[in-house]
Formats: C-alpha cells, sequence, structure tokens
C-alpha cells in the first residue's frame, strides 16, 4: 500500500477540517496531561507514604521470639503421640534473644548476591528518667553508616550529626517527640534505666523524626557498642539482622529459606507492612480509571468528528474508490487521520502533563510529620509516558475503527448515482 | 494483441428494493479498440446501471463480464479497485473534484495510486495531460475555484492520467451548457482520433449520441438496437 499517498490525502483532510481536529487533538491532550500528571502525582505520593514505613523496614529481619517452646514434653513421650492434647498456661521459655554465631551468618549473607545489604540491630527496652516519672522507651543498637545506607537513617535526623554518634562515646539520637516530652536539647545528659535496673547516662547528640509520632515518642538509636555496654553483654551480642535485598518481591520466598537454615524468626516486610500495598494499589487503581474515563471521553469525540466527516467527505471517497482506491486504503486514510489526531494530541499532552507535574512538585507542602519534604512529591517516571502515549494512540484507533471500516464499505455506486 | 476492450455476455441484473424487479436482461455487447460508443434509452431503462457493472463497481449481477479478455468475476475488491486504477477512467455527470486538493494534484491522484512512475514524472504527464484539454493555465489554481466546464476538463484529465483502455462516461454532459458540452464532445472525438482512445459514454443527449461512431440503444433492460 502506498502509505505516502494515503497520509498525504489524509493530512489534507485534516487541514480542510482543521478546527474540529483541533478539538478532538485538545481533548486526548486534556485526557493524556490529566494521566500523567495524576500518575506522577499519585506514585509520587504513594512512594513518600510507603517510604515512611517500608525505606526504613527491613525488607528481610532475622530475629529471635521470646515465645513457649514448640515441642513440649507431653508430644515428644511416645505414650501421647497420638492423641491431642491441650497445654494450658504455657509461658515462654527463657532463651537467649540474642543471635547465635551472628557473624558468621552475617558474613555468609553479605556474600548472597540476592541481597544488597545486611546490618546488625541490638533493641533494648529502657525508660527514659525524667524527674520523677520514667518514660518507656526502645534503644536501637546500630550501625549508623550501614543504617543510612540501606535504610535512609540520616533523612530523619532533624537535628544534629549521624557521625557524632560514633564519635562522641555514650551518645543517643532521641526521637523527637520524646525529646520535647523531656524537654532536653542537644547536648544534655539523659539518664535511662534498663529492664535490669542499671541506670546509665548518656549524651544527647541529635533529634530523628520519621513523622509517626508514635515511633518519634519511643525510639532512640545510639552506637551497637553502647547498647551492648548498657545491657552488659559482650561484643557479640546482636539481636536482630536486618536485610536488604535487591529485589523487594522475593522477601516472603527468602525469610522462609534463612528461617529454615538458620533456625531462626525471619519476617518478611510484606508480613510486616500488608496495609501499605493495599492503599498503594488503590490509589493507582483510581488513577487509571480517571485517565480511562477522560480518553473515553476524547475517543468519543473523535468517532463524532470522523462520522462527520465521512458523511461530508462522500463524493470524495466515492471518486477515490472510482479511481481505483480499495476499501483499505480508504480504511487506512480515515484511521491516519484518527491516529494523526491521537499522536498530536498525546504527545502535546505528555508535554503539558510534564508542565503539569512539574507545577505540582512547586506547590509548598510542608507537614512537621514529613522533615525532609517541602513541596508535593512527583514521581517522573518514563513509563507514565510511554503508556500514556500507547493509551492515546490506542484509543484513536478505536475511536477511528468503526467510522473508518464505514468509509471503507462505501460503495460509490449508490452516491454517484443519487447526483 | 486482440483489440477487444469490452465484452459483455448475457449480463442480467435484479433490484430487490422493494420488489424483486430484473433492470438488465441478457445484455451482451462487445467493444473493440478505438470504438466511440453511446448508449442511450429512456430514463429507467437501465443503461446507468449497465455502466456501474461495466465499470466493476457493481458486482452484483449474473453474467460475465471481461475487460482486456480478462473476467472479472472472481476478483475481489481490491483486484477490481486495480482494474478500475489502471484500464479505466471515469468521467461522470458531476465532476467530483477533490476540493482539498489543487487541479493538478486531482488530476495526479490515480497515478499516485498506480504508482507505476515517480512523482515527477506523474507531475509532467498530468501538466501533459491538462495542456491537450487546454487548461494548462489552472493547474495550480484549487480546484473549487473554477469554472463547471474547466471542471469537467479537469475531471477528463484525471480519466486520462493512467492511459487507460476505455473511459466510461456517465452523463458528461448533463450539468454543462450547449458550448461547454461541444468542447467536452470535441475533446472526446480528438481522443479517438489521435490517440485512438476507446469511449464509452452513456447519454440522453441524442444529438451527442448520434455524432458518435457506434449508438446501442437500450429499452427496459434490453439492447433494441446496436
Amino acid at each position: 500500500m502506498n502509505f505516502k499517498l494515503l497520509s498525504n490525502i489524509a493530512n489534507s483532510l485534516l487541514i480542510a477540517r482543521l478546527k474540529q481536529s483541533i478539538v478532538a487533538a485538545v481533548g486526548v491532550t486534556f485526557g493524556i496531561a490529566m494521566f500523567i500528571a495524576m500518575q506522577s502525582f499519585m506514585t509520587g505520593l504513594n512512594k513518600l507514604l510507603d517510604g515512611l514505613v517500608i525505606n526504613r523496614t527491613p525488607h528481610v529481619r532475622l530475629y529471635n521470639e521470646m515465645k513457649p517452646n514448640e515441642r513440649q514434653p507431653v508430644n515428644e513421650s511416645e505414650i501421647y503421640k497420638k492423641s491431642y492434647n491441650f497445654i494450658s498456661s504455657l509461658k515462654p521459655s527463657n532463651a537467649r534473644l540474642a543471635i547465635y554465631n551472628n557473624g558468621y551468618i552475617m558474613q555468609v549473607l553479605k556474600k548472597d548476591n540476592r541481597i544488597l545489604g545486611v546490618t546488625p540491630r541490638i533493641t533494648a527496652q529502657v525508660f527514659f528518667n525524667n524527674g520523677v516519672i520514667d518514660i518507656n522507651g526502645v534503644i536501637n543498637g546500630i550501625d549508623a553508616g550501614q543504617e543510612s545506607r540501606l535504610f535512609h537513617f540520616s533523612d530523619y535526623i532533624v537535628a544534629g550529626k549521624v557521625e557524632d554518634m560514633k564519635n562522641i562515646s555514650n551518645s543517643i539520637i532521641l526521637g523527637k517527640a520524646l525529646a520535647e516530652t523531656m524537654l532536653v536539647n542537644i547536648g544534655d545528659v539523659v539518664q535511662i534505666t534498663t529492664v535490669d535496673g542499671e541506670r546509665y547516662p548518656l549524651k544527647v547528640v541529635g533529634f530523628f523524626q520519621s513523622g509517626i509520632r508514635d515511633i518519634d515518642m519511643i525510639q532512640s538509636y545510639t552506637t551497637i557498642a553502647t547498647t551492648q555496654k548498657i545491657l552488659g553483654k559482650p561484643g557479640n551480642y546482636i539481636t536482630d539482622i536486618e536485610i536488604k535485598l535487591k529485589d523487594l518481591n522475593k522477601a516472603p520466598a527468602i525469610a522462609k529459606e534463612f528461617r529454615t537454615i538458620y533456625r531462626i524468626d525471619a519476617e518478611d516486610i510484606q508480613t510486616a507492612n500488608a496495609q501499605y500495598e493495599t492503599g498503594s494499589n488503590v490509589r493507582l487503581v483510581i488513577s487509571y480509571s480517571v485517565a480511562f474515563t477522560l480518553l473515553l471521553v476524547a475517543g468519543f469525540g473523535i468517532y463524532n468528528i470522523l462520522n462527520m466527516m465521512i458523511y461530508e467527505k462522500m463524493d470524495s471517497i466515492a471518486i477515490l474508490k472510482a479511481t481505483g482506491f480499495s476499501g483499505n486504503d480508504v480504511k487506512g486514510i480515515f484511521l491516519t487521520i484518527s491516529l494523526s489526531i491521537g499522536l498530536v494530541g498525546g504527545l502535546l499532552g505528555l508535554l503539558f502533563g510534564f508542565l503539569l507535574s512539574m507545577g505540582i512538585n512547586h506547590i509548598p507542602f510542608e507537614t512537621a510529620a514529613l522533615p525532609t519534604v517541602k513541596t508535593y512529591p512527583v514521581n517522573y517516571n518514563p513509563a507514565f509516558y510511554i503508556v500514556g502515549i500507547l493509551f492515546s494512540l490506542l484509543t484513536t484507533y478505536l475511536a477511528g475503527l468503526l467510522p473508518a471500516r464505514k468509509a471503507g464499505k462505501v460503495d460509490p455506486v449508490t452516491i454517484i448515482r443519487g447526483k | 494483441m486482440s483489440d477487444r476492450i469490452l465484452e459483455a455476455r448475457k449480463i442480467s441484473k435484479y433490484f430487490y428494493d422493494p420488489v424483486r424487479i430484473q433492470v438488465l436482461r441478457n445484455i451482451s455487447f462487445t467493444v473493440e479498440k478505438g470504438e466511440f460508443v453511446s448508449v442511450i434509452g429512456k430514463s429507467g431503462c437501465g443503461k446507468s446501471t449497465l455502466l456501474y457493472i461495466l465499470s466493476t463497481m457493481d458486482t452484483d449481477f449474473e453474467g460475465d463480464l471481461l475487460i482486456d479478455e480478462v473476467s472479472m468475476i472472481n476478483k475481489n475488491e481490491q483486484q477490481l479497485a486495480a482494474v478500475r486504477n489502471e484500464k479505466i477512467g471515469f468521467v461522470f455527470q458531476f465532476h467530483y473534484l477533490l476540493h482539498e486538493f489543487s487541479v493538478l494534484k486531482n488530476v495526479m491522484l490515480p497515478a499516485l495510486k498506480y504508482n507505476k512512475y515517480t512523482e515527477k514524472d506523474i507531475e509532467n504527464r498530468a501538466l501533459e495531460k491538462l495542456q491537450m484539454l487546454g487548461i494548462e493555465h489552472l493547474a495550480n489554481k484549487q480546484s473549487y475555484k473554477i469554472s463547471g466546464g474547466e471542471k469537467q476538463r479537469v475531471a477528463i484529465a484525471r480519466a486520462l492520467i493512467n492511459d487507460p483502455h476505455i473511459i466510461m462516461c456517465d452523463e458528461p454532459t448533463g450539468n454543462l451548457d450547449k458550448k461547454n458540452s461541444t468542447v467536452v464532445f470535441d475533446i472526446f472525438r480528438r481522443l479517438t482520433k489521435e490517440f485512438n482512445q476507446t469511449l464509452l459514454v452513456v447519454t440522453h443527449d441524442n444529438s451527442f449520441a448520434a455524432a458518435t461512431d457506434r449508438i446501442i440503444e437500450m429499452e427496459d433492460g434490453h439492447i433494441i438496437r446496436q
């Protein structure tokens, strides 16, 4: 088929009906621009909200859970093997919370090529002594460098420096909300009491703010060595190993694998934070359905305009067919018209969508809960632009298909006879 | 090569709406190369219907149609379109020029579709045809800006562009005044004399028909004289 000729004819018809063609293209432009802007904004927001939890949550966490022993004597006994045993008032056994042989485990994990990084952690329950009252809290002993690299720890430090935690001995970074409650500033010393009753002074070197007040009220951070000192434990005492994977979606499978290999509790991020995924998906569905609706309306516009054009150009179609253009050629002409409207409208839509999302990105959005965010978040993902242009071509193709087929089936005899 | 351009073999045609009516009954005739044939008859005698069947645009008939000794039965829509493109030129009562294009482009369109020559050659050929018809000065005008007589001549140039075996005309002078009718007839005459062009003209203008080489007269779907 002579595509150049057909597109030439299509082009002339388009120009002859320039105003309507522009209106049709504007419909597509609007739909695509809204699609791009909404997707960028929605997923930007999604990323931000997910990041609140997911960025800081290890993909797989290895730990020993305080729980009753699964192998109870009555179940092991030969006599009661075949019966169904009820055991009540079972208490957790006094197992060690520390991970056995953690140095070796971490060495092996670091060589695993599915894993992006591994960092140890100790969690310890403490009380912050504030005058006459004690405030419940948790001290996390972390490797600040690794923690920042893998879990964006330094992003949430709103005052002070992460490095100080390492450089100044017996130092602590407090949650912002906790610090406000205790009325302490950087440089002050806070007293803590461990569960065992030991008292310990720590110097405040920074504040962190996660955006979730419940966390900021309880959590505080110090180095692993300091935590071991507070707890009176040796240098190999580690309660958690946090793993960041290259592929988040493999977390459940890998967690299961480690559970059997190391005989340890392993929790994956999907289990820990199921609700965040749901929220993200719902927002995605909403933005897709809005874009679909807009494009549907644009599609009907194109359908109408092509239909009108075909009625107007019946004579031209008849003579084209009489002089040797086949039904497919005529169909091709009208499909080309439709697709050019889609292409031009779609490309402009991408441009306006980009500008619109840039605009959104400049709207101030300041909230105490999100210290690192100053404007509305926008996700400039090239995939949206590809989907957008494909979407516009698809809708215009479908909208043009029916009228184009009708044009292809026009019987020149009826038209010419009618004159 | 045979000189038999067109052959109709026992062509019959029915209309079904609102009731079944036979409009053509066993029409058989041939057209030889270089002939200037006119088909006349009263309104409703089926002469236009016959022309559309002969032009391959209407495929719903009984009998056989041979163009250039090749049967047109059993050809699909695309093949028939190609036959019309290469072998048949059309001139209708109405000019059917495309308003979006210039006169020259209108003439060029069927040749561009045929795609046998380069665009430059086609342009030269189109100019040649326009010159032959004495309207080369209109070449770059928009096609809706020229007069009715000129439009009909442009339509003739368009019919000629692919050097068709036969030109079929349906009331080519029906919309024209006496002067322009004469111009068109003279062009047809010249085409047959100088270029040995075959012409088949449906007309109800008896004076026009009288001046052609051969008259086929129809009545009630029959040929009564040829």
